[in-house]
């Protein structure tokens, strides 16, 4: 039995002080003042006990490309960072459009006994936007979602097919929302910065017309979908008025959405070449207005771990994305919290609470009889972000040098506490 | 001057340029004598060309050899570029060769930059993507300096593919340093997003923007990007923006064109225009050798 002690337990519906009791691999008891002879009672006294975070959207380049990431890596990082469940994306190579890719990742994770590691399977055979895959079998294989992100799928009908094959299964289909043909060979948000720097654009409609195609596909097929990596005003209102039209629709966003604009790809940066890109001060505050008022659903890290000699190339050639599990709560908790934009709790239920219902994960919140997924956080710590200390094989990180707080101090997964 | 680089415009002030355009002009009378400078003797120059530019490399190579450097010239096509060395590899490997500058044009922005921040050598911008080509602009100001006593005030109207052109956008710095007041006109297909940003005015209507203009300055049109659907035709194009010498009757009666080359006749320039008397296609020509010694002997001398 251990009792973290003294802490102050955070949950997306409330924050109490209460001591949380955890055996056998659940939550016993969240009350104050427990005593019990012959427990491991852990001082938690001015920390913050969140239910353990789940990531929506990561890359862990495993099979295939495992000198970027591969799952022990990504579950140490996704550990470090307050994770203890994430869902990996299936553009590796070959690509986890099959049941037994999916079972390699579950075998993996299961051996590697870290955080733990759901995977997503594709949309279509090889991605390449044509064929369904065979979404029952990938389901009763341990596919907790479908997505074919990166390369998203074009045909409209294909899509429809998909929404309403995968609704058979129960399945959530997740959809990198981006029409190819407006976004052509663009590398950073159109507009200003591009202008200057002379790095081609991506229209913000590249995501937003692509964004308002797919609610109205789900609608048309009274299907769920969750849109991945929402970036523009545009995209919030359109997820908004669907919403309040009752399409299932659910959306994430990132920590450098809400953290970072285009200005930084202004010294070429390839860090920031990000997919889709970073945009300006306005999306900045339209993400942000959506998450305070429940438009946005999730914040997601879209962690996209490379090496540091492929980031090191011409902007162009560099490969998109930039690692996030280590520094999203410290992201949210120093550009959100602490800014008075969220509470504590909003961010609970952003990233706990809100994946695990959308997905139908264990874990989520800390209450009795749930798993013990739990992430302890000392919110005084401030720390500059060094890449080289990363436990993922990914240093790419858009963040580099930036000074946060809020630091994930221990973790627990189904009531063990892993190291970090 | 104290840089190690000349990576665009933006990066030099106005005494700078001036100090530029001084030594361009002094090494200007030295090629008109028919005279070299050996100042860099002993020194070695790369020319480093991920795009094709037959024109550009040879002013380089001419301005480094007039002033005593041997000049090495990798080929990307057929060096070991083409195995898929990196931009990095190539830079630390030239470096180990002992060049003193690297010259280089890549069809991606802040390419030299990175290579800049690789080497130890001097590196030169001969052109990256849609983002800069400092000596082009630096050749403009020569030329224009030759025949207008100032700059300042002088109404200067760039007309064609604003939006992919490096030209455009280092000229907009550079003229706008110098005081003059510049004019970007093209459809608004061809120009670039907040295209105030670069610092110039912009109109889509060319009779309206030549209006009184000293510098005409039309780009050349990139005939491939009419399968992008940015431009119907040539002959639109030219019905619209091309510089005929009809129109040219709006501009200042000393007005002069320019234009960085190759022209396409009957596109964006008629052929009248470019070989008529307001024309000083010819002139730029050699005022980019000039430009480019002396960019070449301040970079390569503030290093030692």
């Amino acid at each position: 039995m251990i009792i973290l002690k003294d802490g102050t337990v955070v949950n997306a519906d409330s924050i109490v002080k209460a001591d949380v009791v955890i055996e056998d691999g659940v939550i016993k008891a969240v009350e104050r003042d427990v005593n019990v002879y012959d427990a491991e009672v852990i001082d938690c006294y001015g920390k913050l006990i969140f239910p353990g975070f789940i990531d929506m959207h990561c890359h862990l380049r495993d099979p295939g490309q495992t000198y970027k990431e591969d799952i022990e890596s990504g579950s140490k990082a996704a550990l470090a960072g307050g994770y203890t469940a994430v869902c990996c994306m299936p553009n590796t190579k070959p690509p986890i459009d099959n049941a037994a890719l999916v079972s390699y990742v579950r075998t993996k994770s299961n051996e590697v006994g870290g955080a733990e590691i759901y995977p997503i399977g594709c949309i279509t055979r090889g991605m390449e936007g044509k064929e369904l895959c065979e979404y029952g079998m990938m389901k009763a294989s341990g596919a907790v979602a479908i997505s074919d992100d990166g390369l998203p799928v074009q045909n409209g009908a294909v899509m429809l097919n998909a929404l309403k094959y995968a609704k058979t299964f129960g399945l959530t289909v997740i959809s990198h929302s981006e029409d190819k043909t407006i976004s052509g060979n663009g590398v950073v948000n159109e507009g200003e910065n591009a202008t200057a720097s002379g790095l081609r654009g991506i229209p913000r409609s590249a995501e937003s017309a692509a964004i308002a195609r797919e609610v109205l596909l789900a609608e048309e097929a009274r299907a769920s979908i969750h849109i991945a990596h929402v970036s523009t005003a545009q995209s919030v209102d359109i997820i908004r008025n669907a919403k309040k039209r009752g399409v299932s629709v659910t959306c994430e966003t990132c920590p450098h959405y809400f953290s970072a604009t285009d200005d930084e790809i202004l010294s070429y940066n390839t860090n920031a070449k990000i997919n889709p890109p970073l945009r300006t001060e306005s999306d900045v505050e339209a993400i942000i207005a959506g998450l305070a008022d429940g438009t946005i659903d999730v914040i997601a890290t879209d962690h996209a771990p490379h090496h540091a000699d492929e980031k090191r190339r011409e902007f162009d050639f560099a490969p998109f994305g930039t690692v996030g599990l280590e520094t999203a709560f410290s992201l949210a908790y120093t550009n959100l919290v602490m800014n008075d934009v969220l509470s504590l709790s909003d961010v609970a239920r952003l990233m706990s609470k809100k994946p695990a219902e959308i997905l139908g994960l264990p874990g989520g919140e800390i209450k009795i009889g749930a798993r013990a997924d739990i992430a302890v956080i000392d919110p005084d710590e401030e720390y500059t972000v060094d890449p080289q200390a990363f436990k993922s094989k990914g240093k790419n990180t858009l963040f580099d040098g930036w000074r946060l707080k809020g630091r994930v101090i221990k973790v627990f997964v189904g009531g063990v506490e892993k190291e970090i | 001057m104290k840089h190690k680089d000349l990576l665009g415009i933006k990066d030099l002030s106005r005494g700078e340029l001036t100090e530029i355009l001084d030594l361009a002009t002094y090494m200007r009378d030295i090629i008109d004598r028919g005279e070299k400078d050996n100042s860099l003797r002993g020194k070695n120059v790369a020319t480093l060309f991920y795009e094709n530019s037959t024109r550009t490399r040879n002013s380089f190579e001419l301005a480094a050899k007039n002033l005593g450097a041997t000049t090495t010239s990798v080929s990307v096509a057929v060096s070991s570029v083409q195995k898929g060395e990196s931009l990095v590899d190539t830079g630390k490997t030239l470096d180990a060769l002992g060049m003193d500058a690297m010259i280089i044009r890549h069809q991606v922005a802040g390419a030299p930059r990175l290579l800049a921040e690789t080497v130890r050598a001097s590196v030169l911008n001969a052109g990256d993507g849609m983002n800069e080509h400092p000596t082009q602009a630096l050749l403009d100001l020569m030329t224009a300096l030759r025949h207008f006593d100032s700059l300042a005030g002088l109404k200067v109207v760039i007309v064609g593919d604003i939006k992919h052109s490096r030209v455009a956008r280092s000229n907009v710095e550079a003229f706008g340093k110098m005081g003059a007041f510049v004019t970007l006109c093209a459809p608004y297909t061809l120009l670039p997003e907040m295209v105030e940003r670069l610092g110039a005015k912009y109109e889509t209507d060319l009779d309206t923007a030549i209006a009184g203009a000293d510098i005409v300055m039309p780009l050349r049109l990139q005939l491939e990007r009419m399968n992008q659907a940015l431009f119907p035709s040539i002959e639109e194009y030219h019905k619209f923006y091309g510089i005929t010498s009809k129109r040219l009757k709006l501009a200042s009666p000393d007005a002069i064109v320019m234009h960085p080359g190759p022209i396409n006749r009957e596109a964006e320039i008629a052929g009248d225009v470019a070989d008529g008397d307001k024309s000083v296609i010819e002139e730029q020509v050699t005022n980019g050798v000039a430009v480019r010694m002396a960019v070449l002997k301040l970079l390569i001398e503030a290093r030692n």
